[in-house]
């Protein structure tokens, strides 16, 4: 009976929270995109627009950064996987004050205004990535994945990456103002060193491996692996990755333990 | 029912700790009408925002046997760039209520028009307020909390607001808080006062009222 009704209260526990991230979820979404012109399709189009400036930069300058591939899909696998993992924290941070006012809702909790957020930002990135994919295949200008489950699994391994880092900077933000200030300068000094404009087989063995502590770096690696695998040779570490994502996420749920029970809302 | 045991609330402030609340005692049982009195800082929001859970006691345990509102008509959490229609959708999809079954209710009661269907930053004070009472009164609870008097809009409206609240609603629990005197007698078969962080408990009002004086 008392484990019939722990699996019951749990069922509902999922059911409420999928409920009430779903209510974030379109609140944001109206928030962010409105009804006006194209509405929630900026959703994905904002992201679409960095990609093709990007691709198209790069292949005008003929920016081979060290080898003979293809421009386009080298580009469009790096931009959109540093859109993925950088856009995710910069939502985050600060985000708790604006939001509290929320929690006179008794069912809504940090941890869901997160989830809804860094959801659509997922989403946004995903769907950029996949359409911009689609496109570039139809029109012969990128060959198809090689190995899309590599593809794929890279791709929510970032995903992970992003989200538990940036719920981990979103509580710290909440105690100290600092960590807002030093986000964007490291993510704007990492993204060079993020994989998104070379490959590691051109970086000598040493920095390579120093290099290889970067977990996104790992991700761009694996992701370009599935993607066009047979052009080079990809350096990563999956396990590193997994690693380094459970280490952050635990930081990040303790540290959004301990932020919830102190925050006091108006 | 909700109980309320050796409940304890403090702050940490620039000064050093505050303590808001010592070892509050109390029950709220169905259908009871419960008043608060308090002087201004005595409190009377820390414990309100206590009983809605948004915030967790420093010491000691609040028990909800029934399900307990947001204090009563609060617009704090709208969504200044969405609509009013918008913003009831949330509320609505927060509590799983179908949000279109609400919208006729909403529409007659806040009697705001074709502004419901404008972004609630542009709303003045007073329409701010029916907006929030009426969506208050989408979602059923069985213990409602209110934080001062309601005194919403003109004198017909303030009678609306009396319906639906007090006659409509007349069986569940209702916690008021409030410094006046009229505003508890005239709702409340008991209430507590609120006083260097403790909550003294009387069986009737004028009793309360009494000890308050003596404050």
């Amino acid at each position: 009976m008392a484990a019939n009704n722990s699996t019951t209260s749990l069922w509902r526990s999922w059911r409420l929270q999928r409920r009430v991230i779903f209510a974030l979820l379109m609140r944001e979404t109206l928030t962010r995109f409105g009804r006006h012109n194209i509405g929630f399709l900026w959703m994905f189009a904002e992201p679409m627009m960095f990609t093709l400036g990007i691709t198209a930069l790069w292949s005008i300058m003929g920016a081979k950064h060290g080898s003979d591939l293809p421009i386009t899909v080298f580009a469009l696998s790096g931009y959109s996987s540093v859109l993925l993992w950088r856009n995710m924290p910069s939502r985050a941070i600060s985000s708790i004050q604006p939001n509290l006012a929320l929690m006179y809702h008794r069912n809504v909790k940090l941890i869901d205004i997160f989830i809804a957020r860094l959801l659509l930002e997922a989403a946004g990135a995903t769907m950029s990535f996949f359409l911009l994919s689609l496109i570039f295949i139809y029109i012969g200008w990128v060959d198809p994945p090689e190995d899309i489950l590599k593809v794929i699994a890279a791709w929510a391994l970032l995903a992970w990456f992003g989200m538990a880092l940036a719920i981990l900077l979103g509580a710290l933000s909440e105690h100290y103002e600092l960590v807002e200030k030093f986000w964007h300068p490291t993510a704007y000094l990492l993204f060079p060193l993020s994989g998104a404009g070379f490959l590691l087989e051109i970086v000598p063995e040493g920095p390579r491996n120093l290099l290889l502590y970067l977990p996104m770096l790992n991700c761009v690696e694996y992701l370009r692996d599935g993607y066009f695998g047979s052009l080079f040779t990809a350096h990563y570490s999956v396990s590193y990755v997994i690693a380094c994502n459970s280490v952050l996420t635990l930081l990040s749920l303790a540290k959004l333990r301990q932020v919830s029970r102190t925050v006091v809302p108006k | 029912m909700i109980t309320i045991r050796d409940v304890s609330k403090s702050y940490h402030t620039r000064s050093g700790l505050k303590v808001v609340l010592r070892d509050v005692n109390f029950d709220v049982h169905p259908g009871e009408k419960l008043g608060i009195l308090g002087r201004n800082g005595a409190g009377k929001s820390t414990i309100i925002r206590l009983l809605s859970g948004v915030e967790n006691p420093t010491r000691g345990h609040i028990h909800r046997q029934m399900s307990v509102s947001w204090p009563l008509a609060f617009g704090g959490a709208f969504q200044t760039s969405l609509t009013g229609l918008d913003n009831l959708r949330f509320i609505c999809r927060v509590y799983g209520v179908d949000p279109e079954s609400k919208v006729p209710f909403v529409e007659e009661f806040s009697e705001l028009g074709r502004y419901l269907r404008e972004p609630v930053g542009s709303y003045s004070s007073g329409m701010l307020a029916r907006l929030a009472f009426a969506i208050s009164m989408t979602i059923e609870f069985d213990c409602f909390l209110i934080d001062e008097i309601i005194a919403v809009g003109d004198q017909r409206f303030h009678d609306k607001c009396h319906v639906e609240l007090f006659e409509r609603r007349a069986d569940r629990a209702m916690i008021f808080v409030s410094h006046d005197i009229n505003y508890i007698q005239a709702h409340c078969q008991r209430a507590a006062v609120l006083s260097d962080a403790n909550l003294t408990m009387f069986d009737n009002v004028p009793e309360a009222y009494e000890f308050y004086l003596a404050q």
